[in-house]
C-alpha cells in the first residue's frame, strides 16, 4: 500500500482543484472566449523559446518529497516570461537575448570564511551530490507566481563541504558580472554585479537548494544557466542566477535590490501576504498561465512554506525585516 | 481638391484609422496568438504605453506646427487628444476591470496609497474636464480664452502621465526618461514662445512709449 503524508505546505486536498470542476472552468474558458474576443485568453507560443538553444535532459535525477498537486506551469512560459536583467528588463529579452549565451566552460569562487577556499568547477561542485527534483512555488515580488520543477541539489549539502567556520554568518553570492555575454548589463539599470545573501541558517534549510536545471533538463540560459539559487519562500529576486561566487562572511551582505530601492526591497524578502510593497499589494497573486478573467490567488505566508521556515524568523518583527 | 477638403476627406479620416492601429493589433493578438504568459499585464502595459504615446503626440501638434509652419495640423489637435484620452480609459478599465475585477475598496487602497496610482488618477481627473469640453458648442460657451486657460491643464496631465510611468517601474530603466525627455522638449517649446512674446511685448512698449 502506497502511503503519502502530507506535508504541511502541500495543498489541502480541498485546495486542489477537481478535474471536473478544471474541465468545468476550461469549457468556461472556451465560452467567455467565443464570447468576448475568440481565443484572447489563449497561451502564446513565443517565438523566442522556440529558436532557444536545446539544452540536454539531466541523467540521474531522483523525484524528492517536494512535489505539489498544482499543474505545472507551462515550460514556453517558465522559460519565455522572466525577469533576468543581465538580459534586459522586457519579461522576454532574457530567452531573446540569452541565446548566445555559452554557460559552460564555468567555475564558481568559494570564499571568505570556510576551511576550504576554492575555485571550483561547475562539475566539481555538482558531481559530487544526487540531482533531484524539486517542484516549487515560485512567487516573483512583482505579484506573479508559476510552479516550477527544479533540478538541483540542497545548497546545505555543498556549503558543508566547504566547512565554513562560526564566523561565517551569512553567505553572500554574486552572479556573472560580463556585459560582453549579459548585454543587459551594458545599461546600469542596478549596480552589477547582481548580489544576493542569506542568513547561515536560511542557507543551511533543507528547502534552500542550488538548481542547475529544470523540467528534467539543463537550466536554459534565460532562467539563470548554468546554476542558480533557489529558495521558495522567499520573492523570486532572492534566488539569485548565474552564481560564479559563494562567500561565507560575517556581516550582513549587501543585496542588489535593496541598494537599489531600500524601502521597497529587505534583506530578507520572505513571501509575506500581510506586507505590501509600497507601490502594490502582496496579498494575492496571478498565477502565470491564468487567463485575463480568472481571479487572483491568495498568497501564502512564506510562500506556502510556513511549516517548514516560521521556525527561522520566530521572535523576529516580519513588518520592519521586510 | 483644395486644402480645407483634403484634410477633411481624407487625412482626418486616415489619421482616425490610423490611432485605431494598437486596437486593431491588439484584437488581432486576441484572435491568434494570444496575450502571453501574464495577459492581465499585457494588456494593461500596453494600454498604458499607448495611453502616454497619444498624450505625447498631442502635446506634440502646437510645437510641430510653429515649427513647420503648417497651419492645418491645428485640425488634428482634437481627435489625437480624445484618442489619449480614449487610451487612458481602456488602460484605467483594464486595471479596474481585468486587474482588480471591480474591487472597489482595493482600488480605493490602491489610490491612496500607492504613490504611482495616486499620482496616475490625477492625470486622468485632469483630462476629464478637458475632453467634456472637447466640443465646438463648448469652445463657444466658454469662450476662447478662457477655454484655452482650461485646456492647459494638459500639461500637468502630461508631467503627471511621465511621473506615473517613471514611478511605475523597478530599477533605473531608461524608457519612462525618454518619455519624459520628450515631454520637456514639447513644454520647452512653449515656455521659449512665451518668453520670446513677453520680451517682444515690453520692446513694443518701450518703442512706443519712445515715440510718444
Amino acid at each position: 500500500m502506497l502511503i503519502q503524508i502530507r506535508k504541511r505546505s502541500d495543498p489541502r486536498s480541498s485546495e486542489i482543484t477537481p478535474k471536473s470542476a478544471y474541465l468545468d472552468y476550461v469549457s468556461r474558458r472556451r465560452f467567455l472566449g467565443t464570447a468576448v474576443a475568440a481565443g484572447m485568453i489563449g497561451s502564446l507560443p513565443l517565438p523566442a523559446s522556440a529558436a532557444a538553444p536545446k539544452k540536454a535532459a539531466l541523467q540521474g535525477v531522483v523525484k524528492s518529497r517536494y512535489k505539489l498537486d498544482e499543474p505545472l506551469t507551462d515550460t514556453e512560459a517558465a522559460t519565455g516570461y522572466n525577469n533576468f536583467y543581465e538580459f534586459g528588463t522586457g519579461k522576454t529579452d532574457p530567452a531573446t537575448y540569452s541565446k548566445d549565451f555559452k554557460p559552460k566552460p564555468w567555475t564558481v569562487a568559494i570564499a571568505g570564511e570556510a576551511a576550504k577556499t576554492a575555485t571550483v568547477d561547475f562539475d566539481d561542485l555538482i558531481k559530487p551530490h544526487q540531482l533531484e527534483e524539486r517542484v516549487y512555488r515560485l512567487r516573483c515580488v512583482e505579484a506573479w507566481s508559476m510552479i516550477v520543477p527544479w533540478v538541483g541539489v540542497p545548497l546545505a549539502d555543498v556549503i558543508k563541504r566547504f566547512e565554513p567556520s562560526s564566523k561565517a554568518k551569512y553567505v553572500a553570492f554574486e552572479t556573472l558580472n560580463d556585459p560582453q555575454r549579459m548585454p543587459g548589463q551594458k545599461s546600469r539599470v542596478l549596480d552589477w554585479p547582481y548580489v544576493e545573501g542569506l542568513r547561515m541558517d536560511e542557507a543551511m534549510h533543507p528547502l534552500a537548494i542550488l538548481a542547475v536545471g529544470m523540467y528534467g533538463e539543463e537550466m536554459p540560459n534565460q532562467n539563470g544557466a548554468p546554476i542558480r539559487l533557489v529558495v521558495p519562500w522567499k520573492y523570486g529576486f532572492k534566488s539569485i542566477k548565474s552564481i560564479v561566487k559563494i562567500a561565507f562572511v560575517e556581516k550582513e551582505p549587501p543585496t542588489s535590490w535593496n541598494r537599489s530601492a531600500p524601502n521597497e526591497y529587505g534583506f530578507y524578502s520572505n513571501v509575506n501576504p500581510t506586507v505590501d510593497h509600497p507601490r502594490w499589494s502582496q496579498a494575492k497573486e496571478r498565477r502565470i498561465g491564468d487567463s485575463l478573467f480568472s481571479a487572483k490567488r491568495p498568497t501564502l505566508m512564506f510562500n506556502g512554506y510556513a511549516d517548514e521556515v516560521a521556525a527561522l524568523y520566530a521572535g523576529m518583527e516580519m513588518k520592519k525585516n521586510y | 481638391m483644395n486644402a480645407d477638403r483634403l484634410i477633411r476627406r481624407v487625412l482626418k479620416p486616415l489619421v482616425f484609422l490610423l490611432c485605431l492601429g494598437p486596437l486593431a493589433w491588439l484584437a488581432w493578438r486576441a484572435a491568434g496568438p494570444g496575450f502571453g504568459p501574464n495577459p492581465a499585464e499585457f494588456l494593461n502595459r500596453f494600454l498604458g504605453d499607448w495611453a502616454i504615446r497619444f498624450l505625447l503626440i498631442a502635446l506634440a501638434v502646437t510645437p510641430v506646427r510653429g515649427i513647420t509652419g503648417w497651419a492645418g495640423l491645428v485640425r488634428f489637435r482634437r481627435m489625437l487628444g480624445l484618442y489619449a484620452f480614449f487610451y487612458v480609459c481602456l488602460h484605467l478599465s483594464s486595471y479596474t476591470v481585468v486587474d482588480q475585477f471591480f474591487d472597489w475598496s482595493a482600488i480605493l487602497k490602491d489610490i491612496l496609497k500607492r504613490n504611482f496610482i495616486t499620482v496616475g488618477m490625477t492625470a486622468f481627473a485632469l483630462l476629464i474636464p478637458l475632453a467634456i469640453t472637447s466640443t465646438k458648442g463648448m469652445v463657444k460657451r466658454l469662450g476662447a480664452a478662457r477655454w484655452q486657460k482650461l485646456h492647459r491643464l494638459v500639461y500637468a496631465a502630461g508631467i503627471l502621465g511621465c511621473g506615473h510611468y517613471f514611478m511605475m517601474v523597478k530599477g533605473n530603466q531608461p524608457e519612462p526618461l525618454y518619455h519624459g525627455a520628450i515631454l520637456a522638449v514639447l513644454l520647452g517649446y512653449r515656455v521659449a514662445v512665451w518668453f520670446r512674446r513677453a520680451s517682444a511685448a515690453r520692446r513694443n512698449a518701450r518703442e512706443s512709449m519712445r515715440a510718444a
